[in-house]
């Protein structure tokens, strides 16, 4: 009891700590801007010419841009608590760790003009809302989606059982060692979303939430997957190199593999099963000791106003988070190409979040992310 | 130059003073100069590494899963749940046959090179061994993936010599077999031995020159065949160099966590479990005992090896 105390106390004292650091109007730039970001997230038009978000802002701002790759959430996170950068682009396992640690600051939306344009269905995501204050600006999203190969499948599958339940697939055969999943504890959640739709009695409210009977079951599913998956992939280039050389056709995945191995002609296209998705959705945050506030204010605005939604979506195979962005011809991005990339399909994606102890379902009723950590490496591992 | 002064200038004083100290004293000059390494040493290898063992006494609280800063063995208790014992049993046994299958392999090699090649095609023969550690590790990895894969050249040229429903044979034993070689742990096990044979053939070689060849001649005057002579005296002159071998292949079979990740089924090695552990789970205490594992059967591994004279050969 005492350490919920101490942490609350904690949080409380972070949160009002950055109420009194918000920001009440955004003064000339500062000359320069750090940033900690995705791989590929940050363009300048050095990869590829036409992927270029940096340099307009830059030349408007006087604000120098450099970028931190990270490649991981903790990484992320363990950049943030080191100090010295004024943003990051932090995804939903993170972003919440930020804020609990008084490493992000509230940022004030009324210093962003373009805050309105953002999907409405993003503006209070709870990966970045905290008792209605937002730590943050919506910088982009995808799903996770089910690829499969269309050789194999003429028609999209229809379920996330053909990863989940031993079958034989259309062409004939089992699908047993042809099929893989994510290396990763949240994959948990995959197997929770898909105990949702078909193990009502379990009732699971959210993946991300699970109590210990909840949290068994999903175990029990995905140490039968185990029999069927050859290798968990890890690594997006390995995952692409294993549909074209290792026979597997179904997997889930993100747009950004589907995207490359369509590209290159691979008989192979997604889809969002009825039991629906996980996804994960991006954050720019504000450190609350950012040395370049004014600079950092003018690129959140940026990041919602220019070219850099439509581009990046279109360089990722993510979604835009200005709807906007894939009709108003600012950059590459086509309708068409929101839709692969999943933007009709918000409602069927619940976001990653990380699993808490302290849950809806009552304080320390639900199992803590790092048990699912060891859990996951029990599984894999065949336990 | 300026004329000789006789009066000399202050910077020229102090020098000649510490000159002077440093002749009577010359203990000040030596901890001077060892004093950086030493630091490097204690403070930078040596403390990170109690820091480690430091960490490992804590735990991670199961109700917040923040870590709590008590000593207690809790953490080491955790070592021994099914899930996390399977690990350290799947390292140290990957690490004994690759050991084992590469001191078999690279005997013939090291006995060839050592003793037979001449001139240029000693040469060759080093080329030959070193060539390989001159390539990025991860791109020799990445290609093994390919030759392994199911759809890979080992499976191409097996069904090609009607060798297909052997391989299929290897591949359905259970637990080492897999769906394809690239899957299984016969795949994690052959990258293994490819990368780290030349650390098993090098130090092999260098004492298999050493071994005299009078001691030789005076096998066979004595009517030692030559297998006798290889089995009775080559081999115990050059075990030192063995196990000096089966010291990097064994600890760097150990430590390893990009090939098991990248070839295999996916289940886990103490590399990896750490990785995971201190990363994603930020259970900082589980993942610092389960490096200090690979430590201790390395310090126990050492301690027979130096019995062994296996330093000796290094």
């Amino acid at each position: 009891m005492k350490k919920i105390l101490i942490s609350t106390t904690i949080l409380a004292f972070a949160a009002s700590n950055a109420a009194v650091a918000q920001m009440t109007a955004v003064g000339d730039g500062e000359g320069e801007l750090s940033i900690v970001a995705w791989p590929g997230y940050i363009e300048r038009g050095e990869t590829d010419k036409a992927y270029d978000w940096v340099t307009k802002f830059e030349e408007a701002t006087g604000c120098k841009v450099s970028v931190k790759t990270a490649n991981t959430s903790d990484e992320m996170v363990a950049l943030m608590n080191e100090g010295g950068f004024d943003l990051v682009t932090a995804s939903g396992d993170a972003s919440l760790r930020l804020v609990a640690g008084g490493r992000v600051q509230a940022v004030n939306t009324d210093l962003i003009p373009s805050w309105s344009k953002i999907d409405e269905r993003l503006q209070n995501g709870a990966w970045f809302t905290v008792d209605g204050t937002h730590y943050g600006v919506p910088y982009q999203w995808g799903p996770n989606v089910l690829m499969y190969n269309t050789q194999t499948f003429p028609e999209a599958p229809k379920s996330w059982s053909v990863v989940f339940e031993e079958q034989t697939l259309p062409d004939g055969k089992s699908n047993k060692g042809r099929v893989q999943a994510y290396d990763g504890p949240i994959h948990i959640a995959d197997a929770a979303q898909y105990l949702m739709a078909h193990k009502p009695e379990l009732g699971i409210t959210s993946p991300y939430e699970l109590n210990e009977d909840q949290y068994k079951a999903a175990l029990d599913l995905l140490r039968q997957q185990r029999e069927l998956v050859g290798r968990y992939w890890h690594d997006a280039f390995i995952q692409i190199d294993d549909f074209k050389n290792e026979g597997v056709v179904a997997s889930g995945s993100w747009p950004f593999q589907v995207g490359l191995l369509a590209g290159e002609g691979q008989p192979v296209a997604s889809t969002i099963p009825e039991e629906g998705a996980t996804g994960w959705a991006d954050t720019t945050m504000l450190a609350t000791d950012a040395k370049h506030p004014n600079c950092a204010y003018k690129w959140m605005e940026h990041t919602l106003s220019s070219n850099l939604q439509s581009d990046l979506s279109v360089w990722f195979g993510s979604v835009p988070v200005t709807p906007a962005s894939c009709t108003d011809g600012s950059g590459m991005q086509t309708v068409e190409g929101c839709t692969a990339n999943g933007l009709d399909d918000f409602d069927k994606i619940r976001f990653w979040t990380t699993p808490v102890a302290n849950c809806s379902q009552g304080e320390g009723a639900c199992v803590p992310y790092y048990r699912w950590v060891s859990d996951y490496i029990g599984v894999i591992g065949g336990r | 130059m300026m004329p000789a002064s006789s009066q000399p200038t202050p910077a020229r004083e102090i020098a000649e003073r510490l000159t002077a100290l440093f002749w009577k004293r010359p203990g000040i000059l030596l901890a001077l100069l060892l004093a950086p390494p030493l630091l490097w040493l204690g403070v930078v290898y040596v403390g990170s590494l109690i820091a480690l063992l430091w960490q490992s006494f804590y735990s991670i609280d199961p109700f917040s899963g923040v870590v709590v800063r008590e000593f207690t063995l809790k953490t080491y208790g955790e070592l021994l749940l099914p899930q996390n014992y399977d690990i350290i049993l799947r390292t140290v046994t990957m690490a004994a046959a690759v050991t084992l299958a590469s001191a078999v392999l690279a005997f013939p090699i090291a006995f060839y090179a050592a003793r037979f090649a001449k001139g240029r095609w000693k040469a060759v023969f080093y080329l030959g061994v070193m060539l390989p550690l001159w390539s990025s590790y991860l791109v020799k990895v990445y290609a093994w993936k390919l030759i392994l894969a199911k759809e890979g050249i080992v499976t191409w040229a097996a069904n090609g010599i009607g060798a297909g429903s052997l391989l299929d044979a290897v591949l359905s034993i259970p637990v080492i077999g897999g769906n394809s070689l690239s899957t299984s742990f016969i795949g994690t096990f052959t990258v293994f031995v490819y990368v780290w044979l030349p650390y098993m053939i090098l130090p092999m070689q260098a004492s298999l020159e050493r071994v005299p060849k009078s001691m030789l001649e005076a096998s066979a005057d004595l009517g030692a065949g030559g297998l006798r002579t290889l089995w009775s005296v080559t081999l115990p002159l050059a075990l030192p160099g063995i196990i000096a071998g089966s010291i990097f292949t064994f600890s760097l079979t150990l430590g390893d966590y990009i090939i098991p990740q990248i070839i295999g089924n996916s289940a886990n090695f103490i590399g990896m479990a750490v990785y995971s552990l201190q990363g994603t789970a930020g259970n900082i205490p589980l993942a610092a005992a389960f490096a200090v594992i690979p430590i201790l059967i390395m310090l126990v591994y050492l301690a027979i090896a130096r019995r062994l004279g296996a330093f000796d050969a290094l």
